[in-house]
């Protein structure tokens, strides 16, 4: 028998620089390494023996003193929660997460004054269009979203990017590189699916909520040079950040700025054609989520397209094994609203919030990435559950 | 240039939220942590040697042969193997101290010992 192969993940030497991505030495870069080789030994060897544990030990006993098989995902987190080999997987794996903060913080602390530096210099005025009476929500101030220390909009000094430093340099950590080398492979998985389904079509002006620091968007913005794109966030580190990175890798036509997705009332009614968000509303509320729907509708130009995406729904014919790993980060990774969001009829937010029920279409999208470097998520068969790099199209053609 | 501030300590920042705990024993979980984070560097240090390694073999000043067959002689032995017993007794220290306790029964704890100073 052959020895088998080794998993496949590539170097982190692999990902793609740009002018204020953080430099790591040797050492730090090898940091980088062991974590995404540990977070992929988690899913792929551990996990499993997890999933066995749940059919062969965890739901015969919970029968057994029930009668009955676990009905929802609470009761089978809690009988999973006294599975000696799911404690073990869920310690490694929070404890990678804590790792992955403290290897990327360092990195980025160590360099801060040059970061802002070079962010400064890089960021075209008329890119970035920073509002300090933006005020963060609520919802992101409670908790720090998967475990970052000072989550995504923490000013440590004036100017600081090392919040947005920080989420570039370690992404590779918990993808594994899936994402490809400028963690953009959901958003060139997009354009794939609109140049397949649409391909005469030009918008003119799109719109990103949620934009972070524009890993996602500026693939679209890329296919679509003529079009004139605002991609918006709450968190100024990430939006100076995003300017900056966007400059150095020759993207002109974005427009960072610094708004609440619930509150657009700067944009006219009907003043974009496409209007996206990807792996936004799962760190929101439901509060914000109906008012950004009801912005989106009343933003949307006729003909225009709405998208949302996000990892697929919970539904009735999910596994409840699968929901319940599925949901392990709404729990112990910081993401409060993660639950919620997989739990809802996202259709009848979007009916709520005046789009018809005829508008409304789903699809799926996974990674588009350099597959020369980087494992492809079509063709992986490591189930990481809520990390996994394919993702469900909620969206509205009007 | 910006304020002085200390990146060492900001890069082990908690993040906000309480931590869950998934051992019975939260004692457990804070050793696995250290181990894990031990592993890790252990896995830096290994990859750094094998870089000096590939280095020296690609620069002609060793062959990989030279590595795989070095044979130590006996002043290297001897200092190999002291050095691997000085590295054993260093990681294993709580367990040499656990033994050593073992024919001690009676020590009072340092408070303990305070508490009788008290009156004398
Ligand atoms: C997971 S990140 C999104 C990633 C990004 N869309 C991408 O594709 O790389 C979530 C982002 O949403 C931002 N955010 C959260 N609530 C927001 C709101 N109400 N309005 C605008 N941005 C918000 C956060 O600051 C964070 O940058």
């Amino acid at each position: 028998m052959p020895e088998a192969d080794h998993d496949g993940l590539p170097d982190y030497r692999a990902v793609g620089r740009h002018a204020v991505f953080p430099n790591a030495d040797h050492d730090q870069t090898e940091r980088f390494n062991f974590l995404a080789r540990l977070n992929r030994h988690l899913a792929s060897v551990v996990l499993p023996g997890v999933a066995d544990a749940y059919r062969q030990r965890v739901e015969p006993a919970f029968e057994h003193a029930q009668g009955r098989k676990p009905a929802h995902r609470r009761e089978a987190r809690q009988a999973l929660a006294a599975e000696p080999l799911y404690q073990t997987w869920s310690a490694l794996r929070r404890n990678t997460m804590e790792m992955r903060q403290q290897a990327g913080l360092s990195l980025v602390l160590g360099q801060r004054d040059q970061l802002i530096g070079e962010t400064r210099r890089l960021i075209d005025e008329g890119r970035l269009r920073l509002d300090p009476q933006v005020r963060i929500p609520h919802y992101l101030s409670a908790v720090d979203h998967h475990c970052m220390p000072g989550s995504y909009y923490t000013e440590r000094t004036a100017d600081d990017v090392t919040a947005a430093a920080n989420y570039d340099a370690g992404m590779f950590v918990t993808t594994g590189g899936m994402l490809g080398r400028y963690t953009d492979g959901g958003g060139r998985g997009m354009v794939e699916y609109m140049r397949r389904r649409h391909p005469n079509w030009r918008p003119r002006r799109i719109l990103d909520l949620g934009c972070g620091l524009g890993h996602n968007v500026l693939p679209i913005a890329e296919a679509f040079a003529d079009a004139e794109v605002v991609a918006v966030d709450v968190a100024a580190p990430m939006l100076r950040y995003g300017a900056a990175r966007a400059a150095s890798l020759g993207v002109d036509n974005v427009v960072f700025a610094q708004a609440d997705a619930a509150d657009l009332a700067e944009f006219d009614a009907a003043s974009f054609d496409w209007i996206q968000s990807t792996m936004f509303l799962h760190e929101t509320s439901c509060r914000a989520l109906r008012r950004i729907m009801s912005e989106t509708r009343r933003m949307i130009a006729p003909g225009g397209f709405v998208i949302h995406i996000e990892q697929p729904q919970y539904d009735a014919d999910m596994p409840i094994f699968e929901q319940v790993m599925r949901d392990w980060d709404a729990f112990n990774n910081n993401e409060p609203f993660w639950t919620k969001l997989h739990d809802v009829d996202l259709d009848q937010y979007m009916i709520d919030a005046g789009f018809e029920r005829h508008e409304l279409f789903h699809g799926g999208v996974t990674a588009v990435v350099d597959r020369e470097l980087f494992p492809d998520a079509a063709d992986d068969n490591a189930e990481d559950y809520g990390r996994k790099a394919a993702w469900h199209i909620t969206g509205a053609h009007v | 240039m910006s304020e002085p501030f200390d990146a060492v300590a900001l890069a082990g920042a908690k993040a906000k939220g309480k931590r869950p705990y998934f051992f019975k024993d939260a004692d457990v979980e804070r050793v696995l942590s250290i181990v894990m984070a031990v592993a890790g560097e252990l896995a830096v240090t290994r990859m750094r040697l094998d870089t000096l390694e590939q280095l020296l073999i690609e620069r002609g000043i060793v062959a990989e042969a030279d590595i795989e067959d070095f044979a130590p002689n006996a002043a290297q032995r001897a200092e190999r193997g002291r050095w691997q017993q000085e590295y054993l007794a260093r990681i294993l220290r709580i367990v040499q101290q656990e033994r050593e306790a073992i024919a001690r029964p009676h020590e009072p704890t340092s408070e303990a010992a305070g508490e009788r100073l008290d009156d004398a």
